[in-house]
């Protein structure tokens, strides 16, 4: 039995229990920013958290590594940094490891060795490596005690531990890294003992989920998910979230749109008045990953290189909000907190329910389906609507 | 030879009440109640009585109480009443001691030790009179996952035949011939009404209702009775049955009296003659025959219908279940050991078999744990009363619910056992044209649509009550339970914690 499971979950709840503020940003032209506009960002959503949990993942990061896996791992003593480093040297060429950098703050707690490592894999075909990358991970985390793997991408990185966001974005000194995509969590966890592994966000190779709200449906979630192979160590709903969007588009190869279909399915009611063979589509769907519809409030934004996704439950009984100015596009659980960061905000939007807004870098685009409806616009910024 | 059996049931007629107007004598298929004329008075035979209560029901001035006898004889704990009366009837007859419906022995009832969750504070009920909240349910095989092509936006993947039920509750396999023909249309009307199946049990499908051809299960037994490909093909799914609840391991028999014209028509037997289902089904003495059959069957309906396999709940029932999916069964249908029949020996109804909770739960498991629990949906049956009970089977991991038992009680049954007698004074469990007659379809049929109406109103309101607002949602979901006084093992086998932790 891993150790770490005593920490994340004391008393051996069927899931960790916790709400929350989220917020993510993205320069749909890759133009690259400081972590400092974040910070001050999920701050101001303070009371959506409780101290006891905040996280950053940040996107364009190490870009003189970007060929390698950027492995982040927390350690909670010095023998498990020892047995994990011989287990990575076993099965990667470890091309660089150093501390990551950070500095002493009054007001994070408890924190634990962090370290990240470079490396790729030993001898695997490149068409394996992804895989090869989970299935370590999945080993330390499950097998090896007090190591935990909290970021495995390339030029990704995932920073989170215990304590008000903007602390943990001090104790890792952010402002020193430049990403185009940022996305930031504040947790409020009902249960009293933190672990930094429990914060958010949640990632599995360049994946990262940050998440508010509380999955009913997470038995039969998890079921699915350690039927094919993951196996939810962290009894979080945001595990869950993030497992199920590695399996649908990494393994599955299956669009954005059709995920979100999956995890916020459109009623019966909807789908018998659509198209033919789009409700054949949907219906097929709902069928084949019933096990994957995410029922409860939910708000998430997912991420991954070239792509910021904001999507909540089909009922919307957890807050999301969308904002633009030029080529920036804004997810908050509130509003205010874009126009903090950004006074001169084009306009912001309300997202249906269900209904995935999409940054996409390639085409350097917001997608969503239905027009938004405004709900906020700077009187001195309309004319860059049109 | 003198009977040593005390009656089971006291009659109590208020002399007071009672107006002579006979309707106890006429309604009683037992002979209990006789008028004499010279005396202007009704006397009961009470060892003829079986406590139906259809006299005290029908008694216009409420002079009828009838109630279990008190016996004097002197208690004891080993030879209980039951034990007493077997034993002498089976000293006066020399024979096999038959009963009818499920087992009434107190073996634990473990929905009655789960408590469901409710939503507080961190993740808001829903009120299902105000949000939607989806029941709908796909039986069949589902595959692994949809192979997309997002260039031309093709599906590849080919879907097995699925079939939409509006509420995870279904009639199960009552046969044409073990209950009447007015019993057997009503539970086909229901069923479409309700959105949900009927299961045709073993004793074939009379032409005129094949009408309602898309809300039946057509079942393929050991007898194979009424089996032909148009029969197989005039329904939605067709189900192979390995054995039932009440009496694992043995076959039926129904009796040549009951096979009436109708019933020899529909069975194709000739009329009068005794309707023998063998034990096993004679073609399929192991997995790889199983496998056969469902692949013949597949190839009869031309791979439209799902295949599944109905089996008792066993000991072992969770690796038969493996079995079966991977022989290519694309329902699994467990039947627990309270599961009902028109005719069983009582000592295997009483001793054979496990209880449904359990088998569920560690089915549900072993598919899990092999990874292939997507490629067969599960059906579960045995002594289910409520909705309380379903909600709970869905969240321990099943599909959808088979009712028989509790749609004979929505009909008017009382259950009284006598099912195997051929009499039945409510006119469900019967042939007799007298007593049949009773049953008027459409009121049986508005019963029915009724309870699922009912049940389904209640799950909502549960669903809705721990935040969820599909039902798929809740299906294995066993976060949602808790056991109450029960033992580690079975919280084990259950695969849920006790209340409070």
């Amino acid at each position: 039995m891993k150790n770490l499971s005593q920490i994340s979950n004391p008393y051996n709840e069927d899931k960790v229990i916790s709400a929350c503020g989220l917020f993510g940003m993205m320069s749909l032209e890759g133009r690259k920013c400081s972590g400092k506009d974040i910070i001050r960002a999920i701050a101001n959503m303070r009371v959506r958290g409780n101290g006891l949990g905040g996280g950053f993942a940040a996107y364009g990061i190490y870009p003189d590594h970007a060929d390698y896996y950027a492995m982040h791992l927390m350690f909670s003593n010095k023998s498990g940094k020892e047995q994990t480093e011989s287990f990575l040297k076993d099965n990667f060429n470890i091309v660089k490891d150093e501390e990551i950098p950070h500095q002493y703050n009054p007001n994070v707690f408890d924190p634990p060795i962090v370290w990240r490592y470079f490396v790729e894999p030993k001898n695997v075909p490149e068409q394996y490596a992804d895989d090869y990358v989970v299935e370590k991970v999945m080993f330390i985390n499950t097998k090896i005690d007090d190591s935990f793997v909290f970021s495995s991408g390339k030029d990704m990185g995932v920073f989170k531990g215990v304590g008000h966001p903007e602390y943990i974005g001090e104790y890792f000194i952010l402002e020193d890294y430049n990403a185009y995509i940022w996305t930031a969590h504040s947790r409020f966890p009902t249960n009293t003992q933190a672990w930094w592994g429990g914060a958010h966000p949640f990632s599995i190779l360049d994946w990262t989920v940050v998440h508010n709200g509380e999955v009913s449906s997470y038995g039969t979630n998890r079921n699915f998910l350690e039927m094919r192979g993951y196996f939810c160590t962290m009894h979080t709903d945001t595990e869950v979230m993030a497992y199920a969007v590695d399996l649908l588009i990494r393994k599955h190869k299956l669009p954005i749109d059709m995920v979100a279909k999956i995890m916020a399915a459109p009623l019966w009611t909807e789908i018998e008045q659509m198209p033919e063979d789009e409700r054949q589509l949907d219906i097929m769907l709902r069928q084949i990953y019933s096990g994957l519809l995410i029922n409860g409030p939910f708000t998430i934004v997912v991420a991954h290189q070239g792509e910021m996704i904001g999507l909540g439950d089909r009922v919307r009984l957890r807050p999301l909000v969308a904002g633009i100015k030029d080529d920036m596009l804004y997810l908050s659980s509130e509003e205010a907190p874009m126009k903090l960061i950004c006074p001169k905000l084009e306009y912001t939007w309300i997202p249906k329910g269900g209904e995935p807004i999409i940054g996409r870098l390639a085409t350097k685009e917001v997608i969503y389906k239905n027009e938004p409806v405004i709900v906020g616009v700077e009187e001195n910024a309309i004319d860059s609507v049109a | 030879m003198l009977s040593t059996l005390l009656p089971e049931f006291k009659i109590e007629r208020d002399d007071s009440r009672c107006i002579r107007c006979q309707v106890c004598v006429r309604q009683c298929g037992f002979d209990t109640h006789k008028y004499d004329e010279d005396d202007d008075a009704v006397y009961a035979a009470e060892e003829k009585c079986v406590g139906c209560q259809r006299c005290a029901v029908m008694c216009p001035t409420n002079a009828l109480t009838i109630k279990p006898h008190d016996y004097g004889y002197r208690p004891n704990a080993n030879w209980s009443k039951d034990h007493f009366r077997e034993l002498s009837r089976q000293a006066e007859s020399g024979g096999v001691v038959l009963t009818g419906s499920g087992n009434d022995k107190p073996y634990r009832i473990y929905w009655d030790h789960i408590v469901l969750n409710a939503s507080q504070v961190t993740n808001p009920s829903i009120d299902p009179l105000r949000e939607p909240m989806e029941l709908k349910t796909y039986l069949g095989r589902k595959p692994d996952k949809i192979e997309y092509d997002p260039e031309t936006k093709q599906i590849k993947t080919e879907m097995p035949p699925q079939v939409m039920i509006e509420v995870p509750v279904i009639f199960s396999a009552l046969s044409y011939g073990a209950i009447s023909y007015n019993a057997w249309k009503s539970l086909l009307q229901a069923a479409k009404q309700a959105g949900t199946l009927c299961n045709t049990g073993e004793g074939g499908w009379p032409m005129e209702l094949r009408e309602y051809s898309n809300r039946v299960i057509a079942q393929c037994a050991s007898g194979r009775f009424g089996v032909d490909v148009e029969y197989l093909n005039s329904a939605s799914i067709v189900e192979i049955k390995i054995g039932q609840g009440a009496k694992p391991g043995i076959g039926g028999h129904l009796p040549g009296e009951k096979v009436s014209s109708d019933v020899s028509l529909t069975r194709m037997i000739p009329e009068g003659t005794d309707a023998l289902s063998p034990a096993p089904q004679h073609d399929i003495y192991s997995i790889e025959d199983l496998s056969m059959l469902i692949y013949a069957l597949k190839e009869a309906t031309n791979y439209e219908k799902p295949i599944s396999v109905k089996i008792a709940a066993v000991h072992n029932a969770a690796a038969i279940a493996s079995g079966m999916v991977r022989a290519g069964a694309d329902i699994i249908a467990l039947d627990g050991i309270r599961g009902g029949t028109g005719a069983a020996p009582k000592i295997i109804r009483d001793n054979v078999g496990i209880p449904i909770e359990l088998a569920l739960a560690s089915v549900d498991k072993r598919l899990r744990d092999e990874g292939i629990r997507n490629q067969a949906s599960l059906l579960v049956a045995g002594g289910f009363r409520n909705s309380g009970d379903v909600i709970k089977a869905i969240a321990l991991g099943a599909d959808a619910v088979y009712i028989g038992t509790a749609a004979l009680v929505a009909m008017g049954c009382t259950i009284c056992q006598k099912c195997y007698t051929g009499i039945c004074n409510w006119g469900i469990c019967t042939q007799d044209p007298y007593l049949s007659k009773r049953l008027n379809p459409e009121i049986a049929t508005r019963r029915l649509v009724n309870m699922v109406k009912g049940w389904s109103l209640e799950i909502k309101e549960m669903l809705g009550g721990m935040g969820i607002n599909a039902i798929e949602s809740l299906r294995g979901n066993r976060h949602h339970l808790r056991g109450v006084g029960l033992e580690q093992w079975e919280l084990d086998v259950l695969g849920i914690k006790g209340a409070g932790m």
